[in-house]
């Protein structure tokens, strides 16, 4: 399998970092010539929404992908993507409080306490914080195996995401059905694993005990 | 993993041919037609198709607010027969015959029966009312929308003793109804008011907005407009009217009982379960560099339709 070298995997570390940003690019454009339509703001929240949950199946697609193709070092992607899920995450938080609430503290708190949607994405985006502040290689390394732990959170976050979309439309249920289906993809291969990795420990230790 | 690119309209705002050409355009067509030069050469559907002037005199309760630009109140619609996106309708709709169409009068009437659209334009003199139009999703628009009292229409069928309620029934045509095609809601689309509200002075039989006859997406060519109600009570492309003794059952109360009542008067004190509707977003004003603003009972038409709901609890009747 071919492996990038040093060079060669900074220019694809550079062509994903420009790739990721072109949804922004695209909101910033649409807000300055006023071309996202007859209402905006509701353009911005389900664009930043839609790419969250894009960028966190992507990061949740690299094990499955290099496991499959053998490409290891896609794993040096997964931290870029994960940190662009959480940039994303973070503008439509920013554009629900502020644009859409207008930092109105008491109708945001009932929200989030009285909407199952908004209190599972609410929900996913704090639990983003933490994984978003323990990516650094230093962090990483102080955490130890801990952080591994930390960082399967992401299977919850990305669940509350997809619940959060299923909720909030009115009828269509097309779209958060299509990323459930993903979704359930990605965390089916893992239990898949998972099983598979019991049933071999278990084989072992009855190998092991009757031998 | 395969990319899903997802584009929020397929047509560029720069592709869309703006007002004045396209005005020049029909005008073009006006004159040729006078020449007998194109008459030959189209069908007769293609004539009937595009805006014609419609207007009426001054009416009764008009807004005094900014009204929402011509290209947002025809571009950002709401109409599930023709797809889920705000979008889709303009895309879509503009391929439904609106000519000949007929509205059929039954059930609780003496006088009913069927109605060419014609018949129906000329059974009144139209009216400008220009009405705040505020969604169920708590956004509002204000629309100088063409019409004249649904009363004059009921008034001349004659409902029985006991007609009690009115559904209307909007087309159902699967061929250019593309979202008609999902089970979204049990179509075809139906939506009903208590014989006094539909005899409310305020509702609106409409036939145009901005001066022309309603472009396809805002329900040509005929749909009833009830300012005080969330708008999927305002049923478009109307082919039946249901005169009936028993409360009819309507699409959005059918297929969601718990968010959408039969009443759907817009009221800021009983939320939505899902969200707020204390405070709603007018299009084309309430954007990045404005808040939200607050939403009034009924729409503000509370001086004017209150009455019809004294005593009743509109918690419960939401």
């Amino acid at each position: 399998m071919w492996q990038p070298r040093g060079r060669e995997l900074g220019a694809i570390k550079s062509a994903l970092f420009a790739l990721c940003l072109v949804p922004f690019a695209h909101l910033v454009w649409g807000v300055a010539y006023d071309a996202l339509g007859a209402n905006p703001v509701e353009a911005v929240t389900h664009s930043t929404g839609w790419w969250t949950l894009f960028l966190l199946c992507a990061t949740l697609g690299v094990t499955p992908l290099r496991r499959a193709t053998g490409a290891n070092w896609l794993l040096k992607l997964r931290r870029m993507l994960g940190l662009y899920a959480f940039f994303y995450a973070a503008l439509h938080f920013l554009t629900y409080i502020w644009l859409d609430q207008w930092f109105d503290l008491a109708a945001i708190a009932a929200d989030v306490l009285k909407r199952p949607y908004i209190t599972v994405g609410f929900t996913a985006f704090l639990l983003l914080i933490p994984l978003a502040a323990t990516s650094t290689d230093a962090m990483q390394r102080r955490l130890g195996r801990s952080w591994q732990r930390v960082h399967r959170f992401i299977y919850l976050i990305a669940v509350f995401g997809v619940l959060h979309f299923w909720w909030l439309v009115k009828r269509d249920v097309t779209e958060p059905a299509l990323f459930a289906l993903v979704l359930a993809g990605l965390l089916g291969a893992r239990l898949y694993w998972l099983l598979r990795r019991l049933a071999r420990v278990t084989r072992a230790a009855v190998a092991t005990s009757s031998g | 993993m395969p990319m899903l690119i997802r584009t929020t309209s397929d047509v560029a705002p720069s592709q869309i041919t703006p007002k004045s050409v396209y005005l020049r355009r029909r005008a073009f067509l006006e004159r040729a037609i006078a020449m007998g030069l194109v008459l030959p050469l189209l069908p007769a559907q293609a004539l009937a198709v595009g805006a014609r002037k419609l207007s009426g005199r001054p009416g009764p309760f008009s807004a005094s607010e900014k009204q929402t630009p011509y290209k947002d109140v025809t571009t950002y619609n709401n109409f599930y027969e023709f797809g889920t996106g705000k979008d889709e309708p303009a895309i879509y709709a503009p391929k439904m015959k609106t000519r000949p169409w007929a509205v059929t009068v039954d059930g609780e009437v003496k006088r009913g029966g069927v109605f060419g659209i014609e018949d129906l334009l000329k059974l009144a003199p139209m009216q400008d009312r220009v009405y705040r139009h505020r969604c169920v999703e708590a956004w509002s628009m204000v629309i100088p929308w063409v019409g004249y009292p649904l009363a004059e229409l009921i008034k001349r069928v004659e409902p029985t003793g006991r007609a009690k309620y009115v559904a209307f029934t909007t087309k159902l045509d699967p061929e250019t109804m593309v979202g008609t095609r999902l089970p979204l809601l049990d179509w075809p689309y139906v939506e009903g008011l208590r014989l006094d509200e539909a005899m409310h002075p305020l509702t609106l039989l409409t036939f145009g907005l901005y001066g022309e006859l309603l472009p396809n997406q805002n329900g040509a060519p005929v749909r009833v407009v009830v300012p005080w109600k969330y708008g999927f009570k305002s049923a478009k492309s109307i082919v039946r009217v249901t005169f009936t003794e028993q409360q009819p059952k309507t699409a959005w109360n059918e297929a969601a009982p718990n968010e959408y009542g039969f009443y759907s008067n817009v009221n800021p004190n009983v939320d939505h379960p899902r969200w707020s509707q204390a405070r709603e977003r007018r299009i084309g004003e309430d954007g990045f560099f404005t808040p939200k603003r607050k939403t009034l009972m009924f729409n503000g038409y509370a001086n004017q339709v209150a009455e019809l709901y004294a005593g009743m609890d509109l918690k419960k009747f939401f």
